[in-house]
């Protein structure tokens, strides 16, 4: 039974790897989400094609390759990153391009009638975006920021190829010790769930605080 | 006699093929009323949209406050206007629109005190005091904390009159500012311009369908058809007398549709 404590505890550490990865990882990519997709709707040339090249190079390329170029070809350009770095890097690119579209999508999603009271405020360019389309793109982003994280969260997983300690990693490890297929795998089910859910339940929350007032009915 | 403060002069403006206005030319004097009233499609809209630079015009010039809106001149040269340009033409007119366009996701009085305080540079304590004065004055002041969701769309629309207001331009543009209301709300709206035309000496350029609304309200009548002014005149010689054979039958059919002339 201690025994079994012991690689329970390997599983958590894995688990707090994960849980890092993801953290990181979703900031990074929210940065980058907001970057991209605002480059999108640029007025600028120059910007457009920098994001529609950025989103379209890591959309259309494998979490795994860049994670390999991240970790393996990098180091041949003189930049060494240690393993969690290089999963954070991989992972909020990637995810960061399938989210720049989320950001670009929910800001044509407001309506023209009020970039036009922008206007005729006299508001900046950068003035509307920032106090009145960004705040009502926000809602429209936030479901799909939450799967997009959940998808981050699943992704985490490939850092296990290069050997970062995370939960799949652990998991193998106390596999490979025990013998015992069932009980790593189990635990690493549902901890991966359960992050999923607290993931969602977060989401959700922070949804329907941002929606407050908005309806008329909750204030 | 002092300058007009606003010189439109022979202005183009098309959507695609469809040519909206072609050639048209109207002066406003200062503090003037004036109502711009006609058939539905007649570009009534397109020219306050396009003096609140809404939309571009395709050619001609138009002079605000003495100065040219869509052109600079540099060394006695007249330029396209650039967006530093625009902005400072900007402040010297503001608009009302027919469905609103309230900040859903702000409070009545963030809605009022936003712009002055981004545009101005006004703390936010003075932008609260003058907002506070202005929701006052269109009988909101108990819906300062209040979401434009929780409005009826008459308190809407005074709301949207107090955010113009806010930032104190010379002239005021409303477009159909009543058409979006339920008829027992429109009074209430009305009452307010009625207010601001009594108590200020702003500029006022209305275009509505409101005929007995025009013509107590207004200093000038214009009446519009397809992208022309056919006749312009005091309210009494436009709505009692009008000269034109267009003019009479459109305000036949709009009499016939149950408004009051
Ligand atoms: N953005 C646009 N694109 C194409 N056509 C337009 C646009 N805006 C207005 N129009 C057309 O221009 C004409 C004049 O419109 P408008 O100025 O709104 O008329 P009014 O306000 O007098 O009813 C209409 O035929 C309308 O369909
Ligand atoms: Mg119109």
């Amino acid at each position: 039974m201690t025994q079994w404590s012991g690689y329970l505890g390997l599983i958590l550490q894995g688990a707090l790897v994960t849980i890092e990865l993801t953290l990181m990882g979703s900031v990074l990519a929210l940065i980058m989400a907001f970057l991209a997709g605002m480059g999108r709707v640029s007025r600028f040339f120059i910007l457009r094609a920098i994001a529609t090249a950025y989103i379209e190079f890591f959309r259309g390329t494998s979490i795994f390759v860049q994670l390999f170029w991240a970790y393996f070809v990098l180091p041949f350009a003189g930049l060494s990153l240690t393993p969690l770095q290089a999963g954070v890097l991989a992972l909020g690119l990637n995810v960061g391009a399938y989210a720049a579209e989320v950001v670009r999508g929910a800001i044509l999603s407001v309506g023209r009638e009020q970039y036009e009271a922008c206007t005729a405020l006299n508001l900046g360019r950068w003035q509307g975006m920032r106090h009145v389309i960004l705040p009502q793109a926000l809602l429209v982003m936030l479901p799909t920021f939450g799967n997009n994280a959940i998808e981050l969260l699943k992704a985490t997983s490939v850092v296990s190829l290069i050997s970062l300690a995370d939960l799949t990693f652990q998991a193998q490890v106390v596999r490979s010790q025990t013998g015992s297929t069932l009980m790593p795998f189990a635990s690493v089910l549902v901890i991966y769930f359960a992050l999923a859910l607290i993931i969602s339940w977060g989401v959700r929350t922070l949804e329907r605080r941002m929606a407050r007032g908005l309806d008329g009915v909750r204030v | 006699m002092p300058a007009p403060i606003i010189k439109v002069d022979a202005i183009s403006k098309s959507f695609g093929a469809f040519k909206v206005l072609d050639g048209l030319s109207m002066q406003v004097m200062p503090g003037e009323k004036l109502a711009l009233i006609g058939p539905s499609g007649s570009g009534k809209t397109t020219i306050l949209r396009i003096l609140m630079t809404l939309e571009r015009i395709d050619g001609g010039h138009i002079q605000v406050d003495g100065e040219q809106l869509y052109h600079m001149e540099r060394n006695g040269q007249l330029l396209p206007a650039d967006e530093r340009h625009l902005a400072r033409m900007r402040q010297k007119i503001g608009m009302v629109f027919q469905l609103f366009n309230l900040f859903p996701h702000k409070c009545v009085m963030d809605n009022v005190t936003l712009a002055p305080m981004l545009t101005k540079g006004v703390a936010r304590a003075a932008a609260e005091k003058r907002a506070m004065e202005l929701l006052d004055m269109v009988g909101l002041a108990d819906k300062a904390k209040a979401m434009p969701a929780q409005l009826s769309g008459g308190q809407k629309q005074r709301v949207a009159i107090a955010r113009a207001l806010a930032l104190s331009p010379k002239i005021m543009l409303f477009d159909e500012v009543t058409s979006a209301l339920d008829p027992e709300l429109v009074e209430e709206v009305l009452n307010v311009m009625r207010k601001l035309a009594a108590e200020t000496d702003m500029t006022m350029l209305l275009v509505t369908h409101e005929m007995g609304f025009a013509h107590d309200f207004a200093d000038r009548v214009l009446f519009f058809d397809r992208g022309r002014i056919v006749e312009e005149g005091k309210p009494d010689e436009i709505f009692r007398h009008p000269k034109q054979e267009r003019t009479q039958s459109f305000l036949k059919k709009i009499i016939a549709a149950g408004h009051r002339v």
